[in-house]
């Protein structure tokens, strides 16, 4: 018999599966559908082009870096290597992060700092020390899809303010942070990735940095900035992360390793007040003691090399001209109708488009077509997001990104041509409202809402 | 015996097809038999011409493996298989056929109204669609015609909601219908071989009676699996289920669909090879007749085996060979 697969033992029956299902924690219960599960499952078919990842591209980092560095560890350090670490992590690992950190302009204390397995560690451990159930938690609209599971799974109310092309409205955040407090309730943080956002792909402005920065400070509330992706700047002007302007007292930061490294080594970190960081050190020890210690080995030796930032900039070389290729492509593939972001960094680009398309369907016939996005569902918690979808430029060719727009375009194209024929053209009238280009346009919210609206009326049916 | 289990495909319900045989896998080593795992990918036929299994269990949902298209390359092998042969299948898989067979043969089925997409595009359609309201009524809901789970179904509360529920099913179909909606009890009657099994009914927890997505996940909605019937609603919902799996000539096993409206049981789909994952509600309804998933399994290999090829593509004596009516 060729390849038996891995042995697993099934469940002798469904109600086995109930069984389990009475003993599920209540936090479970907020779940993705299964539907969205199942449409996200065949995006791994091997003929799709998937612009739905987030991978960086790993392929340019030289094998032969990689080779002599886990060489000179296996020589030098095996037992050390091989063995449990502290649970803030090395203090070797602390400096190369203090170095990253002051290349965007921030001086963290290093006992303010702990090493943790991947930035997705931080923001559990994060959530983990300061949200009870039903507590308030704030984030962009759309927000950073991977954060929606941490914060369902603590049971908290993620509220989020709508985001524009200069990033979070803080007007919007402040007529919030009023209506809770007249609930006389407090959000335990303001949850934000303010430079190249995931997925929407825009970057806070100053000023607006600078006002949520004041907010946090004069009403005493913490900021969580979540920063994978500052250093991946390929044009523009550089702007100082909230932890900067703050100077840490307010705003918990959070980075990684994955996207100026390597996703592989699983090596984020977090910054915190001491009052705080004690909390996050304890739930860290509990969840699983400390970061692999390999991986900071490697982390360290790769630092000495004292080549990190030219690795960087050669991935914003890169970076920049598969940008390039999607903005042109989707400018000449994408209808009038359509809008979307063009990022100075990062990786990725947020689209939307007429109201009446949802991207979820739409990924249906796009997948018949072989190519596969995220619809913007996915980065709301309430059912927004619904005509919009992130794509991701970082992981595939130039070639590979322009033939994907392509296809896209081609699903879209079919929508639109179909709504134009079943309105005889009303279409038309929906082409101001995804407005200018680079804006996470506002009609998101208005005609998702709409959409989302269920009237509690079911007809009485005589048969 | 050599029994190949074919399962994934590139259907959306890929997922669903793995699952289901990755279990049937498992409870036919249990059951003794030698099992030739088969992912319906391009080599599947070589494959399968190669190690001439025995039989062969058609795990497989949606496009590709439950539309009749696995069922006719394995009867062109000459390998036996579970489940409805390729006519069943196909009529199954379109519920727009579906729904004018089950009309002729004086099923219960909501009406429906049911448009391809060149009739939008080339002949002007949209203009008739201003009958919907006093045929069919609102809500509606409207469905792409071929497609599995809750993919592409929405309601349409008033006619503003329609264009954009139409552009959302076809995206799975480039047919799609529109159905009257019938409020009532969500049921499912799983028939194997010509038996009924204990019918299942959903009932939603979230409350929200649109959300289709919830239907059929533990935690989201519970199953009540024998459903509490009057012998009266019994007997109406097993005639109904076994009138529709007749008329659309499955055999082997199939699943279907009804809602119990306050005037009887109103059918609105036939599964011809349902889920038979851990959630899947076939396997509740076995196990509420005393049957294990083992046995399940090994009852559905024998009326594989037992109705031989010839009285399959017969499709209970309804159909000719091969006869293809999906399209």
């Amino acid at each position: 018999m060729p390849d038996p697969p891995h042995r697993r033992r099934a469940h002798a029956s469904s109600s086995d599966l109930e069984r389990y299902a009475g003993l599920f924690a209540e936090r479970t219960r907020v779940m993705r559908s299964s539907a969205m599960r199942d449409l996200m499952a065949i995006t791994a078919r091997p003929e799709v082009i998937s612009l739905a990842g987030g991978l960086p591209d790993t392929s340019t980092f030289p094998p032969q870096t990689f080779a002599a560095q886990m060489t000179r560890i296996a020589q030098e350090s095996a037992a050390e290597a091989l063995q449990y670490g502290p649970t803030e992590g090395f203090r070797e690992t602390v400096d190369c992060i203090v170095e990253v950190m002051g290349a965007e302009g921030m001086l963290p204390d290093p006992d303010d700092v702990i090493v943790t397995t991947g930035g997705q560690q931080a923001i559990d451990l994060i959530c983990k020390a300061l949200v009870d159930p039903g507590d308030p938690v704030i984030c962009e609209a759309p927000t950073y899809p991977g954060a929606i599971p941490v914060f369902c799974s603590y049971q908290a109310e993620t509220i989020q303010i709508e985001c524009d092309s200069e990033g979070m409205r803080i007007a919007e955040l402040e007529d919030t942070l009023e209506r809770l407090e007249v609930e006389g309730r407090r959000p335990k943080f303001i949850y934000s990735v303010p430079t190249f956002q995931n997925p929407a792909g825009v970057t806070m402005s100053l000023e607006r940095r600078r006002r949520l920065v004041e907010l946090a400070r004069a009403r005493e509330l913490l900021v969580v900035e979540d920063n994978p992706y500052g250093l991946l700047r390929f044009g523009g002007e550089a702007l100082p992360p909230l932890y900067q302007l703050d100077g840490g007292d307010f705003v918990l930061y959070i980075g990684t390793f994955s996207k100026i490294l390597s996703p592989g080594i699983r090596l984020g970190w977090a910054v915190a007040p001491p009052p705080v960081m004690e909390k996050v050190v304890l739930g860290k020890q509990a969840s699983d003691l400390c970061t692999s210690t390999l991986t900071q080995y490697f982390v360290r030796e790769y630092f000495a090399e004292g080549r990190w930032r030219e690795y960087i900039s050669s991935l914003g070389d890169i970076y920049r001209s598969r940008r390039d290729a999607m903005v042109e492509a989707l400018g000449r593939y994408f209808p009038p109708q359509a809008s979307w972001t063009e990022p100075e960094g990062g990786l990725f680009i947020w689209a939307t488009l007429p109201p009446y398309i949802d991207t979820s369907d739409l990924l249906a016939r796009a997948l018949r077509e072989d190519v596969a996005f995220v619809p913007g569902q996915a980065a709301y918690v309430d059912g927004r997001g619904r005509n919009s979808m992130r794509l991701n430029f970082s992981a595939g060719g130039e070639d590979e990104i322009r033939e994907g727009i392509r296809r896209i375009g081609k699903a879209i194209e079919a929508q639109v041509e179909l709504y134009g024929a079943l309105t005889g053209g009303s279409e038309a009238a929906h082409a101001g409202e995804a407005d200018s280009v680079g804006n996470p346009s506002p009609s998101i919210s208005d005609s998702a809402e709409a959409d989302s609206t269920v009237v509690p009326f079911r007809k009485a049916e005589g048969a | 015996m050599r029994v190949a289990v074919l399962k994934g495909g590139r259907s959306l319900e890929r997922g669903v097809s793995l699952r289901s045989g990755a279990r049937v896998e498992d409870a036919l080593e249990r059951l003794g038999h030698e099992v030739l795992p088969l992912e319906a990918d391009g080599e599947m036929v070589k494959r399968l011409a190669a190690e001439r299994p025995d039989v062969a269990f058609v795990a497989m949902h949606g496009s590709g493996g439950e539309d009749g298209t696995a069922q006719e390359l394995l009867e062109i092998l000459g390998i036996p298989f579970t489940g409805p042969g390729v006519a069943a299948c196909g009529r199954c898989m379109d519920k727009v056929l579906a729904k004018h067979e089950l009309r002729s043969a004086g099923v219960p089925t909501p009406d429906w109204f049911a448009f391809n997409e060149t009739a939008f595009r080339e002949l002007g359609a949209a203009d008739a669609l201003g009958g919907l309201e006093e045929r069919l009524g609102f809500p509606l809901v409207v469905k792409p015609s071929r497609g599995g789970s809750a993919l592409g179904i929405k309601f349409a509360e008033n006619w503003f909601d329609v264009p954009e529920a139409l552009v959302s099913a076809f995206s799975y179909d480039d047919r799609v219908l529109l159905e009257r909606f019938v409020d009532g009890r969500e049921l499912a009657v799983s028939v194997l071989g010509d038996e009924p099994l204990p019918v299942v009914e959903a009932i939603p927890q979230s409350g929200d009676l649109y959300d289709f997505e919830a239907r059929y996940e533990i935690g989201r909605t519970s199953f009540a699996c024998p459903a509490a019937l009057s012998a009266g609603e019994a007997a109406a919902v097993t005639e109904a289920a076994l009138g529709a799996y007749a008329a659309l000539g499955c055999s082997g096993f199939s699943r279907v669909d009804l809602i119990l409206a306050a005037g009887g049981p109103q059918v609105l789909e036939v599964n011809a090879i349902p889920g038979l994952t851990d959630t899947s509600l076939l396997p509740q309804a076995a196990e509420a007749a005393g049957m294990s998933f083992e046995d399940l399994v090994a009852k559905i290999l024998d009326l594989a085996v037992d109705g031989d090829q010839s009285s399959r593509s017969g499709d209970a004596g309804r159909a000719t060979r091969g006869a293809h009516t999906g399209a």
